[in-house]
């Protein structure tokens, strides 16, 4: 397993390498320039904010003097937008926030989801098990940008319980909010993914054969079915984390909250090259981090698969 | 560690002393019972890309800029010139010009504002190595070896601007400008602390390093979030400052943000929601306010080959702007106290007499008429009709005018194709002509005609539609040296009129929502500058 | 109490057949579920109401009814008398009309990523799980590669490169969609390698591309279904997500998403039908692909057999 680790970790490497040259690339490809402004830039400014960010080398230079800031001092070098702070003090405000309401989010999605769904399989066709795909179903399909408005209709303005926005710092208060916002349809997903995979489980063989030993139900589900359903329920945790990045970009739209989901949409909008290049690289790191943290997890949770 | 202590001993007791100004209760000209909470809080639409006065190049931060710092002159509540730091100003010319500054101003670390503070902001902007995307606006005010100096061509030194000796500003101008001093209110013409920008290069503005010289300084911000912004008390009007503490928070949404404003969470916001001022005013006409803003919007034609070739013939563009129902825009659309416009030039602009413009005193049916029998003249029409390609740029107004503006073409035969994109890439299309007809608008840099009409010059850079004519050049370049341009300007009008050179659509007007106890708001101001020095908040009853 | 009594019910309800198809067998479970037969009755209503509604409705999509424009909150009510049986948007545009195309457009969007997801990610995966090894390496870290591109990105650089059209739509919800259900049917098809009848299969010298597609796929399809009917909602919530950025179909066209949208932002203007028509086809049609996805699975799970 050590040894699996690590070569992932290795494979990592190249991985994150390709990652950072196809976005380079891509960024390259599209129209507009960071500096386009209504006013026209003069023809020699326009020149030197291009010498100021070394857009005026060839394209090999460019990616080299990036790759070698990157890799020697850890410098994802300047915002192109944000001219008085560079992309190192943008990711380090903004990702703690993402990651506080983020982590919130999925701790709050995978026990409430998992419980709903085991609850429901349990109780298949009952109506728990009706309420509960409904409940699940209802919060899936309410798109956050509708649910955040109401939230804030509801809590801010009309019940004036929870500020409608902002972090400060992460008071508790400012967090609430967002989370709801944010776990709310990974909730749901998870709540059905494992509704569905406890069932399929719950109809299995050795399940079977565990109740006609006779063995108390709750035994069954927690000793036998419960490790075998979570697996769908892992392979799912990759997306609904990435997802949960992409979805923070309707919370810091909507709440204020100061993460780095607000860059991940603007910096591509604003052709905030460095901000961009710095957030697909988090973003990719911890992708593949956490994809790997899952796979471990598979595994373990499994013991058939073998690496 | 002694030295801070002495500072802050000292800032305390400024503030102590300061503190009589609005802990007397009431407002020492009006004699309101002021409310023992100063601070005022604000909405704002975008994470502002710069507090840098030279870098800035967009309104959030040109808000903040006036808070921070304080150039040369200000504007009193109606945009009339007031003394910032300059307390006199004067040219026998109009071309060179000398600024007299007051001895009492200060930086927020105590270092006096001097001559030669301006001479580095100034020269640092035309700079290239600085880069300012907001450089231009140093080469518009003429300023001798402005273009030299920004096309690197010359040394910044030899900008036209010069330290007379430390309370004297001595301005040369490569022609008569006389509007120069409206041209100083600018943020780019904000002095800058040579020492602390030195010292700290890009990160300078930190709250950390920063030091300014206007009525407040920056405490606190958290990008993406909020900013914070503390008295200063070595400003040198600080007795007269009320509002004791600023907070902006960035709200992208402007639904959640004027939800927010409902749940009193902040004082003001503009960028109201599309369609939801006549609901406020109705509902709050004490809160909800409408007040002349200087831009203007209007439909780029395009005049180049690249267009269609239809919108070569005057005819058609005359056809297609008689065409669009103005009345119908700003009454039903925007419904917010937009002006119809038949210029280009804000209708509010200081001094600026909108000329006789035909088509402005017709009924639309009338204009109707006309354009139908100018668009079969020209050859179009239902049996020949023309498709014509639309962009704007993402936003729910641009997308409702454009949809309004094609079904208003459609009777002319004319098929409009709407195109929305994000603004870097508009602005790309835009620039590079691919495109029939271009959503714009343009705000004025100064209250002065020329602001609008220069636009349209066959040589200056924003003429995306690229309308050329040598009368209009001509009759430009002569505006600049008469001691009344007012007449030329209105001449130009016309000649853009008859030309149908853009396709004039409203008139800004700035709407906001501000809470009813924030009092003194400069609403008067068509540039919406707006100092929190000069504001305050009485008592609620 | 209740789930013993149900599971022993279900073990007793699904006696094996011999000679029945499975599919015939399936269409039968399936029919026996009334929860899934309402989810389809729903979504074959709501795909008539996409066909037939151009033809019934008194208004096109486009068309502004300028009596109402400015005076949407009063004159835009649904009502019979004016022919706007849902009321008019916030530009005097017909809602019905527009709720019409809109529901073709986020249909269209939601069946055809799903669609491209199933296909091209069930084999993806599956392949990758069977093959294992330096394969399997490789073809998991191209979805890591691509999965650690911001999907929003790609999509807005499609969008601003090719021009915005619901073909470009179409290609970058597709690139995307797959990803997940590649992840999800490997993940499977490393347990159900280990099983015994695939390695009966194996051993009895059946082509490794037989197996995955007769005897790994159909194991699959439980949660490939139930991962699908959860995708076309999310395509169809992807979708609304780029008209919340200004990037989806352009105007007049219209969707679900961009209806939503816009009537989510008239919220407070007191026109809230603009919400709730968009919003109810929305979400009943996601409930219907939800009982729909359920009852296919409880009728199509091979282990029932």
């Amino acid at each position: 397993m050590f040894v699996y680790i690590l070569k992932r970790l290795l494979v990592a490497i190249p991985v994150l390498l390709i990652l950072i040259v196809f976005t380079f690339v891509l960024m390259y490809a599209a129209p507009g320039s960071p500096f386009a402004s209504e006013r026209g830039v003069p023809p020699a400014v326009l020149a030197n904010l291009q010498a100021q960010y070394g857009l005026d080398q060839p394209f090999h230079v460019q990616i080299w003097r990036y790759l070698v800031a990157l890799l020697t001092e850890f410098d994802f070098g300047p915002s192109f937008i944000y001219r008085d702070q560079d992309v190192n003090s943008l990711i380090a405000q903004g990702f703690p926030v993402t990651l506080t309401y983020g982590f919130w989010s999925f701790v709050v999605a995978v026990l409430v989801g998992g419980a709903l769904g085991i609850l429901a399989a349990v109780r298949h066709n009952t109506w728990l098990d009706y309420l509960a795909v409904g409940v699940s179903i209802g919060a899936q399909v309410l798109p956050n940008f509708v649910l955040a408005p109401i939230l804030v209709l509801t809590f801010t303005l009309w019940l004036g319980w929870l500020p409608g926005g902002g972090w400060q710092g992460g008071q508790w208060q400012f967090v609430v909010l967002p989370v709801i916002a944010l776990s709310t349809s990974f909730m749901a997903s998870i709540a059905r993914i494992s509704r569905a995979s406890m069932l399929e489980v719950l109809t299995s063989n050795y399940i079977r054969t565990a109740r006609a030993k006779g063995l108390p139900m709750r035994h069954v589900i927690f000793r036998h079915a419960l490790k075998p359903a979570l697996l769908p329920v892992i392979s799912y945790l990759g997306p609904a984390f990435v997802g949960m990045i992409t979805g923070s970009v309707v919370i810091d739209i909507y709440f204020s909250t100061g993460g780095i989901g607000q860059f991940f949409v603007a910096s591509a909008l604003n052709r905030d090259y460095g901000v961009m290049m710095g957030i697909t690289i988090l973003l990719g790191a911890l992708t593949i981090f956490f994809n790997l943290l899952v796979d471990v997890l598979y595994a373990w949770i499994d013991p058939k698969i073998r690496y | 560690m002694a030295k801070t202590g002495v500072l802050c001993t000292t800032a305390l007791l400024t503030l102590a002393l300061i503190q009589p100004a609005w802990a007397q209760e009431t407002h020492p000209v009006t004699g309101e019972p002021l409310a023992a909470d100063q601070t005022f809080k604000y909405r704002m639409l975008d994470q502002f890309p710069s507090i840098d006065p030279q870098l800035i190049e967009e309104t959030v931060g040109g808000h903040l800029a006036r808070q921070l710092f304080e150039g040369l002159l200000t504007q009193n509540a109606d945009g009339t010139l007031r003394p910032g730091v300059a307390e006199e100003w004067s040219s026998e010319d109009n071309q060179t010009w000398t600024f007299k500054l007051r001895e009492d101003a200060r930086w927020s670390n105590g270092d006096p504002v001097t001559a030669q503070d301006f001479v580095f902001a100034w020269q640092r902007a035309a700079d290239p190595a600085t880069a300012s995307e907001y450089a231009w606006y140093v080469e518009l005010s003429q300023i001798t070896n402005a273009a030299s100096v920004i096309a690197g061509e010359a040394d910044p030194s030899e900008l036209g601007v010069r330290a007379v000796d430390d309370q004297t500003l001595e301005v040369t101008l490569a022609q008569p400008l006389p509007y120069f001093p409206q041209m100083t209110v600018h943020y780019t013409f904000m002095p800058t602390h040579q020492p602390t920008v030195e010292a700290h290069g890009a990160a300078w503005t930190n709250p950390a390093n920063i030091v300014s010289n206007g009525a407040y300084v920056l405490e606190d911000m958290a990008t993406n979030e909020f900013i914070r912004l503390a008295q200063n008390p070595e400003y040198w009007g600080a007795d007269d400052v009320i509002i004791t503490e600023i907070t902006g928070y960035v709200i992208n949404d402007a639904n959640q943000a004027l939800t927010r404003f409902q749940a009193g969470e902040f004082d003001m916001m503009d960028d109201l929601p599309a369609g939801s001022y006549p609901r406020l005013e109705a509902e709050m006409p004490d809160v909800a306010h409408s007040v002349p803003r200087l831009c203007s919007y209007y439909y780029t034609v395009n005049h180049t080959e690249s267009g269609h070739e239809a919108l070569q013939d005057v005819r058609v563009r005359t056809a297609l702007s008689y065409m669009i129902n103005r009345d119908v825009i700003t009454d039903q659309v925007l419904q917010a106290g937009q002006a119809p416009a038949y210029s280009f030039t804000h209708w509010a602009t200081a001094d600026f007499e909108l000329p006789e413009i035909d088509y402005s005193l017709w009924s639309q049916e009338q204009r109707m008429e006309k354009a139908m029998a100018l668009m079969q003249e020209a050859g179009y029409g239902p049996d020949n009709p023309i498709e014509l390609d639309l962009i704007y740029n993402t936003s729910e107004n641009h997308k409702q005018i454009a949809t309004v503006i094609s079904q208003m073409w459609r009777p002319l035969g004319v098929t409009t194709k709407l195109s929305n994109f994000e603004w870097q890439s508009y602005l790309e299309i835009r620039g590079n002509q691919n495109f029939d007809i271009a959503r714009s608008a343009w705000c004025g840099d100064y209250n002065e005609a020329s602001t609008f009409l220069d636009l349209l010059t066959t040589r200056n850079a924003n003429n995306d539609g690229k309308y050329s004519n040598e009368k209009v050049d001509q009759l430009m370049l002569d505006s600049v040296t008469m001691s009344d341009p007012q007449p030329i300007y209105s001449e130009v009008e016309k000649i853009l009129a008859e030309d149908m050179a853009i396709l004039p659509i409203y008139h800004y007007t700035q709407n906001f929502v501000l809470d009813p106890t924030i009092r003194n708001w400069p609403t008067q101001n068509v540039e919406n500058n707006w100092y929190v020095r000069d504001i305050y908040r009485v008592a609620a009853d | 109490m209740f789930a013993t009594k149900s599971i022993a019910d279900d073990l007793a309800g699904s006696p094996t057949i011999k000679g029945r198809s499975l599919w015939a067998d399936a269409r039968a479970r399936f029919f026996r579920n009334r929860a899934a037969v309402a989810g389809l009755i729903v979504l074959l209503a709501v795909g008539t109401f996409a066909i037939v509604g151009p033809f019934i409705a008194p208004w096109n999509n486009e068309d502004i009814d300028w009596t109402v424009l400015g005076n949407v909150a009063d004159g835009g009510r649904p009502s019979f008398e004016t022919g706007h049986w849902f009321g008019t948007d916030a530009l005097g545009r017909d809602l019905f009309a527009r709720t019409v195309q809109g529901t073709q457009i986020s249909l269209l969007v939601g069946i055809v990523g799903a669609l491209i997801s199933v296909v091209v990610g069930t084999l993806y995966g599956a392949i990758a799980g069977y093959f294992g090894g330096r394969i399997d390496n490789v073809m998991m870290r191209i979805v890591d590669i691509l999965m650690s591109i911001p999907y929003m990105f790609v999509l807005i650089l499609l969008l601003v490169v090719f021009g915005r059209s619901l073909l470009m739509l179409f290609v970058g919800i597709g690139l995307i969609s797959w990803l997940d259900m590649a992840r999800i049917a490997r993940g499977q098809t490393l347990t159900l390698k280990g099983k015994a009848f695939i390695e009966a299969a194996r051993a009895t010298g059946v082509r490794p591309f037989t197996i995955i597609l007769r005897h790994i796929i159909p194991n699959l399809l439980g949660v490939v279904i139930v991962y699908a009917t959860l995708l076309v909602p999310s395509m169809i919530i992807y979708e609304s997500f780029i008209s919340f950025l200004g990037l989806g179909v352009q105007e007049p066209l219209t969707s679900w998403g961009a209806l939503i949208n816009d009537g989510a932002a008239e919220m407070t203007n007191g026109t809230l039908w603009m919400l709730a028509w968009p919003l109810f086809f929305f979400v009943i049609t996601l409930f219907g692909f939800f009982f729909v996805g359920d009852g296919l699975r409880d009728a199509l799970d091979p282990k029932d057999r």
